[in-house]
């Protein structure tokens, strides 16, 4: 396996080291370039396609983790792999988390789950932690946030991971007028609270800090009007979580 | 009078403090280190709370006039004023520099000047009695250094290349051990002094001894007027502080003096909560105190420490933002023997920030070590969280390289508390430099020949090898011209502004250190990096002087953990320390550097043109050791990262690394922040990072109290290496405090 992962190469958009944002403590995050969806509030269109990142070997990506290593052990935090949909590309992802797990690094995989199924069980043995974005509930209104995605490939691979044990930490992101009515917050909710390892759930407020990269990229950024979510707005969802007995942040 | 001090000292345990003056020894054999948590702590009292309320009216009416009051006819001594009061019956800790609050004094000995500029600026006019004596019958510091500059110096400073000398105004940066004040009494300092003049009566009188015999003489003086000044406000200093109460008062009491003889650049306290610990303990072991009575003698303490203030220049106040004192105060830390310094009264400094509100004074610093108690960390990481107003140093680096009794002077300046002074020497300007460098020694705004003429570097594209032998001549002009700067300044300000006071509390001899320091260093690293990693190109105006230049390709930039650009900042340190110690230095100090700019990264900005980097001209240096704004592209820690790598060793007067994080940027939730701040501090001096001052803030709010001023009056944000009020900052260090990098998420 090590004698491969010299070999084996990914994509990867750019990488930061930030703190609480991303899974706990202070984290090597990766942004793994392309993703199968194009959801309407994407901040990161510039992770769109594999070509959008720079080729990378395992050894590559392990060399500048090792960097942070240290401080990652004595800070307390660990690996995310994030995108991008990291998913896309299984193959490098299984191979830098197993190395991160040598290190004895805590891993994490930020993902939409709609890949899930390319994830097989060698891969799932390397993950501490699953941050899971649900984007809706309903069918619908999950196709329409996402333009390209289908819903059930991410209750699917929610349910594998909670057969495996591996944590769970939802996100799902708040936008007005898209994903905020009482009702598709209530299904995300009833997903949810069938998923036993489910440690926490993130409402993560709409911003439009990504507008910029749309205009760089000459895209047109579909929610350029949309206004980030109200304070009460926030607390009601949140209270929708909460009342199904889940910790909400 | 024997008895006395063993009733003084009763309880205490230890015999070497007892034979000779040694408070370091005391705090090890009477500190009560405290492993808990904050849950102890006691609110403000209602007498707190009044007292600082009727402060607060007046710091409104001072915002707006500039000033509150000053006295214009009286040059400050430690007796020239009377005693004066907030509010006599409902003072704990007494004490003020002039005769009323915030009125502040004149102190001409440093030069005239700065206070008649002073006094003007503010709509006052000196007395004219003053004038007379210091401008006729007697020299200051200021006209002393003036007359003594060789030209080259006069030319570098005019060139701003050398600059924020404190040439006309107190250097400060010395810090009393003022603990000794309460431990001892004045009479025993007193006998010590005598015993050290007396060796020197067998000596010849050379010019040294004869400096020495002087200046303990004004020593033995200048405690007998810290006797006197303690009497008019009832107190008996002569002997040892007989309880909590009084060990603070005696040691404010030596400040105080100390404030009333120097308008120091920075006027710091040392490290005095564990020490007055050991005195609230024994009180309340002995149930004579209470929490609530020993957070309410803190609270009194500290809003002493907030109207500390001096008469200064708008001009001074545009290089050191927002009126600072730097009332320095270094909390925690670990003692030699592996117990931490950590007590209760450590937190009941940082609980004044809650029972009186956050503010910049004192400058609460923290040293920090992994080996810290966890309470003592979460509670320090709270306190930054919700008041942005402490500062962090490294104090496994401090205690190996100084003691454990080390405090710090100013933002970042370790010194063994009473027995190290440092000589304070501003900083030059290396991105400057280079472009000297560059220009064969013509200075790139003016066009005037400001080092000595030098081949300058020709070519289309500038060649790294070419720029960098040149840049590494101009250093040694650069090294030379600056410590002949500082040598005749201090040599001047031993002569004419000596500080009687702070050195009678410090042993005799005393180790002397001369602290230069350096500006503008990621520019000049990401100038060199441009120059070796893409190419550069210099465009020139019509006398050959390269003005500007165009970049074409990427380089790797200072502040991403990326060693091609870090080892470029590593190399300038080491290198210009290394020139620096080759100058011979006034009174045989130790070189020392520092990587610091205050805030006067904005105006060395504004005197440097247009760099290698694409930072265009007059736009502000990135403060202290931080990465150029924007250019720090993979978050906190790596800029940390990069940072720590600057080696202590040749940066002995510290490295500073100021960051903003958003709320968002530590955690979800309050306790998920504290805990992952606790965490990356540990992470960052562990890595051998010195310095980091740490802003929990939105963007927004800053934005909002740059409309709104009257609506933040007690917001507060670290800038480099100290604390200041936000709204009190200039317009152009609010832009660019906003536009430095803030680390959240996206």
């Amino acid at each position: 396996m090590t004698t491969m992962a010299a070999t084996v190469t990914g994509s990867v958009h750019s990488f930061d080291v930030s703190t609480g944002v991303d899974g706990p403590g202070t984290r090597f995050v990766a942004f793994l370039a392309g993703c199968p969806l194009r959801c309407q509030y994407c901040h990161s269109p510039d992770t769109w396609y594999q070509r959008n990142g720079r080729p990378t070997t395992v050894d590559e990506l392990v060399t500048e983790i090792r960097r942070y290593e240290r401080f990652i052990k004595v800070a307390g935090g660990g690996v995310t792999l994030s995108g991008g949909e990291p998913l896309q590309q299984p193959g490098f992802v299984r191979e830098v988390l197993a190395r991160c797990k040598a290190m004895g690094l805590h891993t994490a995989l930020d993902t939409s789950g709609f890949l899930g199924d390319r994830a097989d069980d060698a891969l799932l043995d390397e993950v501490d932690l699953v941050l899971l974005d649900i984007k809706s509930g309903d069918p619908d209104t999950y196709r329409r946030v996402t333009r390209t995605g289908r819903l059930t490939p991410t209750i699917r691979f929610a349910h594998r991971l909670a057969a495996r044990g591996i944590p769970i930490w939802v996100r799902f992101v708040l936008v007005p007028g898209l994903t905020d009515s009482a009702a598709n917050v209530a299904t995300v909710a009833d997903i949810v609270a069938d998923v036993p390892t489910v440690e926490r759930v993130e409402v993560l407020p709409f911003h439009r800090l990504g507008a910029a990269k749309y205009t760089a990229l000459g895209l047109d950024f579909p929610l350029a009007d949309t206004e980030p979510p109200a304070p009460d707005l926030l607390d009601r969802v949140r209270g929708q979580f909460r009342d199904r007995g889940l910790p909400v942040y | 009078m024997v008895q006395e001090r063993g009733s003084a000292w009763r309880g205490f345990t230890g015999k070497g403090w007892r034979d000779r003056i040694d408070v370091a020894e005391f705090i090890h054999d009477n500190v009560t280190p405290y492993e808990g948590d904050a849950g102890f702590l006691a609110g403000p009292t209602p007498r707190t709370e009044r007292l600082w309320r009727e402060l607060q009216r007046m710091f409104v009416e001072e915002r707006k006039r500039g000033i509150y009051d000053v006295d214009t006819h009286t040059p400050s001594t430690i007796t020239a004023h009377v005693p004066g009061y907030i509010d006599r019956s409902h003072e704990l800790i007494v004490g003020l520099q002039t005769s009323a609050p915030l009125r502040r004094a004149i102190m001409p000995a440093g030069g005239l000047r700065m206070v008649e500029a002073g006094l003007k600026a503010y709509g006052y006019a000196l007395d004219p009695a003053v004038h007379a004596i210091y401008s006729r019958y007697r020299k200051t510091h200021n006209d002393g250094v003036f007359d003594a500059y060789p030209a080259d110096v006069l030319a570098a400073r005019r060139a701003h290349i050398i600059t924020g000398l404190p040439d006309a105004y107190g250097r400060g940066r010395i810090i009393g051990d003022y603990r000794r004040v309460a431990l001892y009494g004045v009479d025993r300092l007193i006998a010590e002094r005598r015993e050290r003049k007396a060796t020197l009566d067998g000596q010849l009188s050379s010019e040294e001894v004869i400096r020495d015999r002087e200046e303990l003489a004004e020593q033995i003086r200048a405690l007998g007027e810290l006797k006197t000044m303690a009497a008019g406000y009832g107190s008996d200093i002569s002997g040892p502080a007989t309880t909590g109460r009084e060990a603070i008062q005696w040691l404010y009491f030596a400040y105080l003096a100390a404030t009333k003889e120097q308008n120091g650049a920075a006027m710091s306290l040392g490290r005095t909560s564990t020490f007055v610990d050991a005195y609230l303990q024994r009180d309340l072991d002995e149930g004579t105190l209470t929490e609530s009575g020993a957070q309410e003698l803190i609270d009194d303490f500290v809003i002493k420490l907030r109207i500390i203030r001096f008469l200064r220049t708008p001009d001074y106040d545009e290089l050191f933002s927002g009126d600072p004192t730097w009332v320095t105060e270094a909390l925690g830390g670990i003692g030699s023997d592996g117990r931490p310094l950590v007590t209760r009264s450590s937190f009941r400094y940082l609980q004044a920030l809650y029972n009186l509100g956050p503010a910049p004074e004192p400058n609460l610093t923290v040293l920090w070590s992994p080996a810290l108690p966890e309470g003592f960390k979460r509670f320090c990481a709270q306190v930054s969280i919700d008041t942005s107003s402490i500062q962090y140093e490294n104090d496994d680096l401090i205690r190996a390289a100084y003691s454990d009794d080390t405090a710090i002077a100013c933002c970042v300046s370790a010194m063994r508390v009473g027995k190290d002074m440092q000589f304070f020497g501003a900083r030059a300007n290396l991105a400057k430099t280079l472009l000297y460098a560059i220009n064969g020694g013509r200075d790139e705004l003016t066009g005037d020949q400001v080092a000595p003429p030098s081949p300058p570097v020709t070519g289309d594209v500038l060649d790294y090898d070419e720029v960098f032998a040149a840049y590494d001549r101009m250093l040694d002009w650069l090294a030379e011209t600056y410590v002949d700067a500082l040598n005749v300044i201090h040599y001047m300000h031993d002569k004419y502004a000596y500080e009687r006071l702070e050195m009678a509390l410090h042993d005799y001899p005393v180790h002397r250190f001369l602290a230069t320091g350096i500006a503008g260093l990621s520019v000049a690293a990401d100038s060199l990096s441009a120059i070796k990693y893409a190419q550069v190109k210099a465009l020139r105006d019509t006398t050959g002087l390269a003005v500007d230049y165009a970049v074409d390709g990427d380089f790797p930039t200072f502040g991403n953990n990326d060693d091609r650009a870090d080892a470029i900042a590593v190399d300038l340190v080491e290198r210009f320390m290394a020139k620096i110690r080759r100058q011979p230095a006034y009174r045989n100090a130790e070189p020392s550097l520092s990587v610091l700019t205050i805030t006067s990264n904005v105006v060395y900005g504004k005197h440097t043109g247009t760099t290698p980097d694409g930072r265009r001209a007059g736009e502000p240096f990135a403060p202290g050791a931080n990465p150029m704004n924007g250019r720090d592209r993979h978050g906190l820690v790596a800029a940390a990262l990069s940072v720590a790598k600057l080696p202590y060793r040749c940066a002995r007067d510290g490295i500073s690394l100021t960051s903003t994080v958003t709320p968002d940027g530590l955690g979800h939730s309050r306790d998920e922040r504290i805990a992952n701040l606790a965490g990356v501090l540990d992470g960052f001096t562990d890595a051998g990072g010195f310095h980091l001052n740490v802003n929990v803030l939105d963007r927004t709010t800053l934005e909002d109290a740059m409309a709104h001023p009257e609506k933040y009056p007690q917001l507060t944000i670290r800038v480099s290496g100290y604390a200041v009020n936000f709204v009190r900052l200039t317009r152009e260090q609010q832009h660019d405090v906003i536009s430095r990098t803030f680390h959240g998420s996206l």
